[in-house]
C-alpha cells in the first residue's frame, strides 16, 4: 500500500505545475500637470521608435526595422557616449568613461542622457508592444550585465539576486546601484496617436 | 489469495488530500475571457502574490472588442478605478505604495485598451504595473 501511495505522490509530485507569475514591469509616469513645459532635449539624445497599426516599427522616423533588430540598435545608441552627461551624485558632468560605444557625434552624448521615446498606434497589437518593450528592456539589461561583468566579475542579474536573498548587504546594494546609476533605463511612453 | 488490507488506505486517502490542498493554488476568479499571454525573455518574477491584483484583457466569445475583466465581472474601463480603490482598502496603509497591478492581456488585444487601463491607473496613482508573460522567444509572438 505504501508503495502506491508513494508513487501517486511521486506522479502528482512530477506532474503539478506551480505556476509562477512573471512579466515585465513598469513604472507609469505620474500624472503631469498640463501646463508644465516638457524639458527640452537634444534631438540626438532621443530614440523614437514608433510602432504603428500594421505592426511596422520605424526608428527615429526614417529607418524601417524588424523587431530583431531593434535591440542591437537600442544598444548601439544608449552606449554611444559622445559628449557629457548628466551630473551623477553632483559631480561635475563627465564623459562616459564605461562606454563602449562608437562615440557618434550624431548619436546619444551619455547612457543617463539617451532617452528611448516609444509611441504606439491604438490599434497596435499588445503582442507586438509587449516585444518591443522586451527587446528595450533587453537592451538596458545587455549594457549592465555587461559592466558588472567587467567591475565586479558578475553580471547584473545575479548581482541583484545575490542582493535581493541579502538585504543587509550594504556594499552589494551599493554595487546594484552603481550600475543602475551608469545605465539607468529611460523609456518614455508617449500617448498614442489616434 | 488474501483479501488486500485496507487499513491503510485513510492514510492514504488524507496524505493525497493534504497534498492537494497544500499545492492546489485556489483561482479567485473565474475567467471569462479568452487570454493568450504573450511571450517575452526579460522576465521577472512577481513576489508577493497577496499584493499583486489582475486586470484581465481579451476577447468575450463571439464579442468583438476587447473586454475587461475585474474580479469576476466584465466591466468598464471606468470601473478600473473603483477595483484599484477596493484592492486598497484590503490592505493595510503601510502597503499600498507597493500594491502592483498586472495586466494580463491578449496578445491580440488593441494597444488603446491598455493605454486607457493605464491613463485610469495614472489617474489614481496606481503606478506599479507589470505587463504579465510568459517566458519565451518573443518571435512566439507573431505566429499565425
Amino acid at each position: 500500500m505504501a508503495d502506491i501511495a508513494f508513487l501517486l505522490l511521486i506522479f502528482f509530485l512530477v506532474t503539478t505545475t506551480m505556476d509562477v507569475d512573471t512579466g515585465i514591469s513598469r513604472k507609469l509616469p505620474e500624472k503631469q500637470d498640463p501646463n508644465i513645459q516638457p524639458p527640452k532635449l537634444k534631438e540626438k539624445n532621443v530614440f523614437v521608435v514608433t510602432v504603428n497599426r500594421n505592426n511596422d516599427i520605424l526608428v527615429n522616423g526614417e529607418t524601417y526595422l524588424q523587431v530583431n533588430e531593434l535591440r542591437e540598435k537600442v544598444i548601439k545608441f544608449i552606449d554611444n557616449g559622445a559628449g557629457l552627461g548628466n551630473p551623477i551624485d553632483g559631480a561635475a558632468p563627465a564623459e562616459c568613461t564605461w562606454c563602449e560605444g562608437e562615440k557618434d557625434p550624431n548619436s546619444s552624448d551619455h547612457p543617463n542622457k539617451a532617452i528611448i521615446s516609444l509611441e504606439s498606434d491604438r490599434g497596435t497589437s499588445y503582442g507586438m508592444y509587449v516585444s518591443v518593450q522586451n527587446e528595450l528592456v533587453g537592451a538596458y539589461s545587455f549594457l549592465r550585465n555587461r559592466l558588472s561583468k567587467k567591475l565586479y566579475g558578475r553580471t547584473f542579474d545575479e548581482l541583484s539576486k545575490e542582493s535581493d536573498n541579502d538585504p543587509n548587504n550594504e556594499s552589494l546594494k551599493a554595487k546594484v546601484e552603481d550600475i543602475k546609476k551608469k545605465y539607468p533605463q529611460i523609456i518614455s511612453e508617449a500617448e498614442p496617436f489616434k | 489469495m488474501p483479501a488486500i488490507s485496507t487499513a491503510s488506505l485513510p492514510d492514504i486517502v488524507f496524505m493525497l488530500l493534504f497534498f492537494f490542498m497544500v499545492s492546489t493554488v485556489m483561482r479567485e476568479t473565474e475567467l471569462k475571457l479568452k487570454v493568450t499571454l504573450p511571450f517575452a525573455s526579460e522576465v521577472q518574477k512577481l513576489e508577493r502574490k497577496s499584493l499583486v491584483s489582475y486586470i484581465f484583457v481579451g476577447k468575450l466569445k463571439d464579442q468583438p472588442g476587447d473586454k475587461i475583466q475585474l474580479n469576476d465581472r466584465i466591466s468598464d474601463v471606468s470601473d478600473v478605478k473603483y477595483f484599484i480603490f477596493a484592492e486598497r482598502e484590503s490592505h493595510p496603509e503601510d502597503e499600498i505604495p507597493l500594491l502592483t497591478t498586472s495586466i494580463k492581456a491578449d496578445l491580440e488585444t488593441s494597444v488603446g485598451t491598455i493605454t486607457d487601463i493605464k491613463e485610469e491607473l495614472r489617474n489614481v496613482d496606481a503606478l506599479k504595473i507589470n505587463y504579465s508573460t510568459k517566458k519565451g522567444d518573443i518571435m512566439g509572438n507573431f505566429k499565425k
